[in-house]
């Protein structure tokens, strides 16, 4: 391992480079600008490419060029950038393109608090393109796990064929930590999209699927197989040349039930949690990204004081972890849900929870200020009594 | 094929002989099980059509060829040909080449836009892609208005224009997209239209052999959508107007052989200027951006840690 003194925003960087991201296509927006003044020098360096786009909504197209040439790619954003980006996301969803979105948050609606963070785009994250797209994303917590994350993340972005966003914040993003860092990028895990398997005479195509949770092989432009990425291709389960012929309302519901498929199929093997003292816990706190340290931090004060809290930390937080918030919170008699927003976790984990007599409650900070074990403790007693 | 320098003669050149379509067909075109999806009579299959003959000309290697494209009229065109093709949201195709061509500069990248696509809603990826000077094509079918919506009025209608959105005459002014395209910093411009496929193809081809950014707006017709409302009703009309109000400019050698008259001074702002309107060679993107790679690569030993 090699230790250094690394900015959130360039392990987002570091994670990105050490599972093979070679195209980066930015826009400089804050709280997220160091990630693309990072890509500008590393890239190069690495033997990739930085481009700087003219909006938000160009870097997320040009990801889908360079994807589909078969060049890992990435870009990152905050606030309004993310609601360009919104755009393409789905496009790329649709149209089965790997990339990856790292999206720093920033506070409040519209342009917002550009210097402050949030958690205000969680909801955003699964709801915010158009046509029941499903949504892969990661939470990391701290400057290191943003490094394994963001690797992860483009490893999963690979393996499942979609986009996958990193949810950062400001508070991430902009703070300074060492960090233990593998000594070569070589031992890091690298996945590769699937590819043709047989030759160009016999491919039928990049959406060519059977069966509902299927990944279908993608080929790179340039290479012998003439590669459509479309999501008028998609709706032709068949694949094959002439894609935009005669769409299929029975096509079209098995693709757009296919892309979750894909996805829920493989749910053990892209949800990543972290559970605390749960087993035992008659308060669960339920916390993501910056703020579960508030969260674990309040657990070790509650047990001082005799209240059995336990933690349970999202890190895969879209597909939504369901059965393991249940399973984790079956004995507990309350859950605490801290997050800088007015309660966007807290509703996913309030549905959980349905029909047991499990409370759900959070602490919401919309100030950017980080929730502090206090805050979390308080509401933990007012709950017990 | 060889450009005859005749500048304001007469003489026309020996026929050019192209490799038999069915040939062509085979080697470039991806034919759909069904038939084309374009309005009969759109100018689209011509256009497609001088593309074909232009990758014909210069003999590419399909696998090596790249199209972009969105919504709109032409959005199938991609399709229809063998190379690999990202059919995109709308107005991003620019965006879509620009990443493509940098990660993988070998390719032949090409833009199949519409004037809505390109010059609307991608008008910012259409300027800046020009502004550096990316080695792609951008090839803009011009239809005066937005005809895959069924005939409303876009950036290039030309004022007065009759359109379901402008049914009392189209109030705004119309971009020249040629000129937005040198102002912008293409290093290549020209235009042609579909009644002049001998010269559209020769347009095509050489934007396509272009280092750089090289943009081709090809004046369709779209009789059914604008031409209608407009007094043109039937496809021939509009050929006939493009084939009547074609003029062209006698400083460029590389089109003087084609049968379009030379414009007179006073014709040139009322009537459709065609040939190459501007070229001039200038730094490469992706050329400079290698240089900086390369140095940024000897320098850094690869990569850290």
């Amino acid at each position: 391992m090699t230790r250094r003194l690394l900015f959130g925003n360039e392990a987002f960087c570091e994670g990105a480079i050490a599972a093979g991201v070679r195209f980066y296509a930015g826009y400089p927006i804050t709280p997220a600008t160091e990630i693309a003044e990072t890509m500008s020098r590393r890239m190069p360096e690495v033997g990739g490419t930085y481009v700087q786009m003219e909006d938000e909504l160009g870097a997320a197209a040009a990801l889908m060029g360079a994807s589909s040439a078969g060049v890992k790619s990435a870009t990152a954003s905050a606030g309004p950038g993310m609601a360009l980006i919104q755009n393409e996301i789905g496009q790329a969803i649709a149209a089965e393109c790997p990339m990856v979105i790292i999206n720093v948050q920033r506070a409040g609606p519209g342009i917002g608090n550009a210097t402050r963070s949030g958690q205000m785009e969680f909801m955003q994250t699964r709801y915010g393109t158009n046509g029941e797209a499903p949504a892969v994303a990661l939470a990391p917590s701290t400057v290191e796990e943003a490094f394994w994350l963001t690797a992860k993340a483009v490893n999963l972005s690979e393996m499942l064929r979609t986009v996958v966003v990193v949810l950062g914040d400001g508070l991430l993003g902009l703070q300074r930590a060492v960090v233990d860092l593998p000594d070569s990028y070589d031992t890091v895990e690298k996945v590769e999209r699937p590819r043709p398997t047989v030759g160009p005479d016999a491919w039928r195509g990049n959406y060519t699927a059977n069966e509902i949770h299927e990944i279908p092989a993608m080929a790179d432009f340039g290479s012998p197989y003439k590669s459509i990425v479309s999501t008028v291709g998609l709706f032709k389960r068949g694949g094959g040349d002439s894609t935009v012929e005669g769409l299929d309302v029975n096509d079209q519901e098995f693709t757009i039930r296919r892309l979750h498929e894909k996805i829920l199929s493989r749910r053990a093997e892209i949800t990543l949690t972290e559970q605390m003292m749960t087993d035992d816990a008659e308060v669960v706190y339920v916390a993501y990204g910056t703020q579960a340290l508030s969260a674990i931090a309040a657990m070790h004060e509650a047990r001082a004081a005799g209240i059995r809290a336990g933690v349970l930390r999202l890190i895969t937080v879209w597909p939504f972890p369901s059965d393991i918030v249940r399973a984790a919170c079956a004995n507990a008699r309350a859950v605490v849900v801290p997050e800088m927003n007015l309660g966007q976790a807290q509703l996913m984990v309030g549905h959980a929870l349905a029909n047991t007599d499990t409370r759900v409650a959070g602490v919401n900070h919309v100030d950017s200020t980080f929730i502090t074990p206090a805050e979390i403790l308080a509401r933990t007693k007012e709950m017990l009594q | 094929m060889t450009a005859v320098a005749n500048v304001g003669g007469a003489a026309r050149p020996r026929k050019q002989i192209d490799t038999p379509m069915d040939e062509m067909v085979a080697a470039y075109a991806s034919v759909p099980d069904r038939s084309f999806r374009y309005c009969p009579g759109c100018g689209l299959g011509m256009a497609q059509s001088a593309i074909l003959r232009a990758f014909d000309r210069l003999k590419l290697d399909i696998s090596k060829v790249a199209t972009a494209g969105g919504s709109g009229c032409y959005a199938p065109m991609g399709h229809y040909f063998k190379s690999s093709h990202i059919h995109g949201s709308h107005g991003r195709a620019c965006a879509y080449a620009t990443g493509l061509k940098l990660a993988r500069p070998e390719l032949t990248v090409l833009t199949l836009q519409g004037d809505g696509d390109s010059l609307s809603i991608g008008g910012n990826h259409f300027i800046h892609a020009a502004r550096r000077n990316i080695d792609i094509t951008v090839i803009c079918f011009n239809n005066f208005g937005f005809g895959d919506t069924g005939g409303q009025f876009g950036p290039t209608t030309p004022r007065g224009s009759v359109t379901e959105t402008s049914n009392a005459g189209m109030p705004e002014a119309a971009f020249d997209a040629c000129k937005l395209a040198i102002g912008a910093g293409a290093s290549y411009v020209a235009r042609s239209t579909v009644a002049h496929p001998a010269h559209l193809t020769k347009m095509i081809a050489d934007a396509i052999e272009w280092k750089g950014f090289a943009f081709v707006e090809v004046l369709q017709n779209c009789h059914v959508f604008w031409g209608r409302r407009n007094g043109m009703p039937q496809a021939m009309d509009m050929l006939k107007f493009y084939k009547e109000n074609a003029v062209r400019s006698s400083d460029t050698p590389e089109d003087a052989w084609f049968d379009i008259p030379v414009y007179a001074e006073n014709e040139k702002n009322v009537k459709f200027v065609l040939g190459v309107l501007h070229k001039e060679a200038r730094a490469e993107f992706c050329d400079e951006y290698a240089k900086l790679r390369a140095a940024a690569m000897a320098k850094s030993g690869e990569a850290r840690p």
